[in-house]
């Protein structure tokens, strides 16, 4: 038990945070899916310059562009870069959990072709996963690939693809044998968006933003080079990809919920009602406590994570229980920020009247997506009570 | 960093469990509830004979000399068995105060004799006026020769009918500033003049009422500083919270495991219980609140241990979660036993009972996130 890093450790998150207070743009909104046009240009220049220190995935093998980071560093590192809301949307997926998939699951060739690219800023990739018709219920995926001589011939359609108007490839779940049970006939693909065939056609979320895509297959021909792993062996990947996923972006989201409560904490401290700080509020502070204490709380179950993966221990499990309770606790901290900023919490960014530029009212609706992506709340949950504690299927 | 428990840590804890399995079974702490004095004596100097008692107590004075997380380590343990009788009032709130302010002499009277497991304390803090700050210690102790005279009633003391000393925390100055002029008294609790009466409590502890009439200490036994008493209690009251937290910890631990067990046994329409989605989400969110407790738990010890300066906001995170994740978790389990959980049969009750005792000593979370919020707004 202990909760100290080490002096290496304390060196590199100081001086990644004086980079990021010069680096991160200063009129920067801070969410950290950064998709309007003009932020995802921010976000791409900034990525370049995290490049050029050798940030960009700090876990990864230096061959790759890497640093060989212990867990204890990737974590350091995830709490800076989310406290100083550093905008790498455009690489949070490839380096969380692409990445790292193709790390674990890819050929040699694989991997100098596609790790580099993005330790150096230069590629984007989204997540070909969830259709119209497998939402929740994933494995009943129907996109199909179909063997023909070398290559395979992808149809199908999948949706919620954030980012694939950016993207330069795409990591596709495709069933390659349809006679299998579900989960087993489903392969994993790395896909290039400039395959002929494809077309994407923009769904606009709720915030009137073009993130999510609806992306079409027709016949698009792959080489066999672009399987990972073995044919059939998708499901698998992809399940342990999410846990990947999951741990590198809850340490960001904490921290940029801890950050969330500073700005907060501040405005209370400097807004006036019948002559006294809101600070003395004792409602406010009732919630601005409880948002403090469920933030630490938050914050532990990630180290806890990062404690697994250091000793080499099993931890999906474990992962699941952070990404929903964490995710679930963003929803709740956007909405006590709301709370406490009263009719100003409505105010769109662009509003001259807006306060603490408007992030609260933006992650009143982005927290939400998050409690259903990469698994929904009810999901987790599932998996915890059936998978981790071994309660029989209903 | 590193949130797992060393390998001296994982052989404790795991000795503690079978011990405490085979020697505190749920009819043992049945029987303690029941039981006057709240413990059996040979119970207490099995676990002297183990080293508990003395274990944070430095080995020069009998003990193993082990940290505050192993304690915690321990506590947890104790939770999970809900071992009854006096040992956080002796440990924690006897030792760890005399370790920390007591003189050599004091040291020397009292810490081997704690860790061989003959002498029980515990802490008189809080009165009638039921509160956790200075202000609530208004009994006076007025200076007389070279003693001092304590009168005045300390309420909701644990095991202080069966202790063999009390730190007494009496007011020998009035101040503008609360804090100011509290005094600590080491007070034999067989002195002339002091009553207890034991208070019936949902979790059938033993908590006291004491009262005090003339009751004279020497003034050898002031424990620090005359009027400088408050900085002990308040870091006394800090290890108290982690205390009841780990013990907490353990408890829910426990619950959640007994009632998962059920839910796989208990069949309606025809198919477990645990099958249902309903029940399934629960235990997720159960386990939610365990870790989450456990951990933020782990980390307000490592900060008093490693005396962190965000210590006591840390202890102030830890109780109000574990407070309010505890409760929760008792009460998803009581709910999954059904009618049986309302019955003394069944082990499932003694937890839901024992977590609100602990819920309310040394802070409930109202209590503690109005620190957090003080020390937000700084």
């Amino acid at each position: 038990m202990d909760f100290r890093f080490t002096p290496e450790e304390e060196a590199f998150r100081q001086e990644l945070r004086s980079w990021l207070r010069e680096n991160v743009p200063p009129n920067w909104e801070g969410v950290f899916l950064e998709e309007e046009v003009e932020e995802w240009k921010q976000g791409l220049a900034f990525v370049r310059k995290l490049a050029e220190k050798g940030w960009v995935a700090p876990a990864w093998p230096k061959e790759y562009g890497g640093m060989e980071a212990s867990p204890a560093l990737q974590l350091a590192y995830n709490e800076e870069m989310g406290y100083q809301r550093a905008p790498i949307g455009s690489i949070v997926q490839s380096v969380g959990y692409i990445g790292p998939a193709i790390l674990f699951f890819g050929t040699e060739e694989q991997k100098r072709q596609h790790l580099p690219p993005v330790t150096a800023g230069e590629t984007v990739w989204c997540q070909g996963y969830s259709e119209p018709e497998a939402g929740s219920d994933l494995a009943s995926l129907k996109t199909r690939a179909v063997k023909d001589g070398d290559d395979y011939v992808i149809n199908g359609d999948k949706t919620w693809t954030s980012n694939a108007h950016r993207s330069d490839w795409c990591i596709l779940l495709a069933r390659t044998d349809p006679a299998a049970p579900k989960h087993k006939g489903i392969s994993f693909f790395l896909v290039d968006m400039k395959s002929p065939g494809i077309t994407v056609q923009p769904v606009m979320n709720m915030a009137n933003v073009h993130s999510f895509n609806q992306v079409f297959f027709e016949d698009v021909r792959v080489p066999k080079s672009a399987l990972l792993g073995q044919e059939n062996q998708g499901w698998y990947i992809a399940a342990m990809t999410l846990d990947f996923e999951r741990s590198s972006l809850v340490a960001m989201a904490v921290s940029m919920a801890k950050r969330a409560l500073d700005d907060l904490v501040g405005y209370c401290r400097e807004t006036r009602v019948k002559g006294k700080s809101l600070l003395a509020s004792p409602l406010v502070r009732h919630k601005l406590a409880e948002m403090a204490i469920e933030i630490e709380v938050g914050k532990y179950m990630v180290y806890r994570v990062v404690s697994l993966q250091a000793r080499m221990e099993p931890g999906s499990i474990e992962a699941a229980v952070c990404k929903l309770y964490n995710t679930e606790l963003d929803v709740r901290v956007a909405n006590t920020g709301l709370e406490i900023l009263g009719l100003y919490g409505q105010l769109h960014k662009d509003s001259k009247w807006t306060q603490l530029m408007g992030r609260f009212q933006k992650s009143y609706m982005y927290a939400i997506a998050m409690v259903v992506g990469g698994g929904s709340s009810e999901i987790q949950r599932n998996i915890i009570a059936m998978r981790g504690l071994g309660l029989p299927r209903g | 960093m590193d949130l797992g428990l060393s390998e001296e840590q994982e052989l404790l804890k795991g000795f503690v469990r079978d011990f405490l399995e085979k020697e505190c079974p749920e009819t043992r702490v049945r029987e303690m509830e029941e039981d006057e004095r709240g413990y059996k004596p040979e119970f207490w100097r099995m676990m002297a004979a183990q080293g508990w008692q003395g274990m944070i107590i430095p080995q020069q004075y009998g003990g193993t000399g082990m940290t505050f997380t192993d304690l915690i380590v321990l506590l947890e343990e104790f939770g999970r068995a809900l071992v009854p009788g006096p040992f956080i009032s002796t440990v924690v709130l006897g030792a760890i105060p005399i370790l920390q302010a007591g003189t050599e002499e004091q040291k020397q009277a009292f810490l081997p004799k704690i860790a061989a497991g003959e002498l029980i304390m515990t802490l008189a803090l809080t009165e009638p006026s039921a509160r956790w700050d200075a202000d609530g210690v208004a009994m006076p102790a007025r200076a007389e020769g070279d003693s001092f005279v304590l009168s005045g009633t300390k309420l909701f003391v644990p095991d202080a009918h069966v202790s063999d000393c009390m730190l007494v925390a009496a007011r020998t100055k009035e101040s503008a500033n609360p804090e100011d002029g509290i005094t600590l008294f080491l007070v034999d609790s067989k002195s002339a003049g002091i009553q207890f009466t034991a208070l019936k409590t949902i979790a059938a502890d033993k908590q006291c009422e004491v009262a005090f009439n003339e009751v004279r200490v020497p003034k050898a036994n002031v424990l620090g500083e005359v009027d400088k008493g408050w900085p002990i209690i308040r870091g006394v009251k800090s290890k108290a919270a982690v205390a009841a937290c780990a013990y907490m910890v353990g408890l829910a631990q426990m619950d959640f495991d007994i009632t998962l067990e059920y839910a796989k046994q208990r069949i309606q329409f025809g198919r477990p219980i645990g099958s249902f989605q309903a029940i399934q989400h629960k235990f997720a969110d159960m386990i939610i609140d365990v870790d989450g407790s456990r951990f933020i738990t782990y980390k307000a010890a490592w900060a008093l241990q490693e005396n962190e300066p965000d210590a006591e906001m840390l202890v102030s995170m830890a109780k109000a979660w574990c407070n309010e994740a505890a409760r929760r978790v008792v009460a998803h389990g009581q709910q999954i036993h059904g009618g049986i959980g309302f019955t003394k049969d069944y082990k499932i009750e003694l937890y839901f009972r024992r977590q609100k005792w602990m819920e309310l000593m040394w802070g409930d979370a109202d209590y503690h996130r109005e620190l957090v919020a003080d020390k937000l707004a700084i």
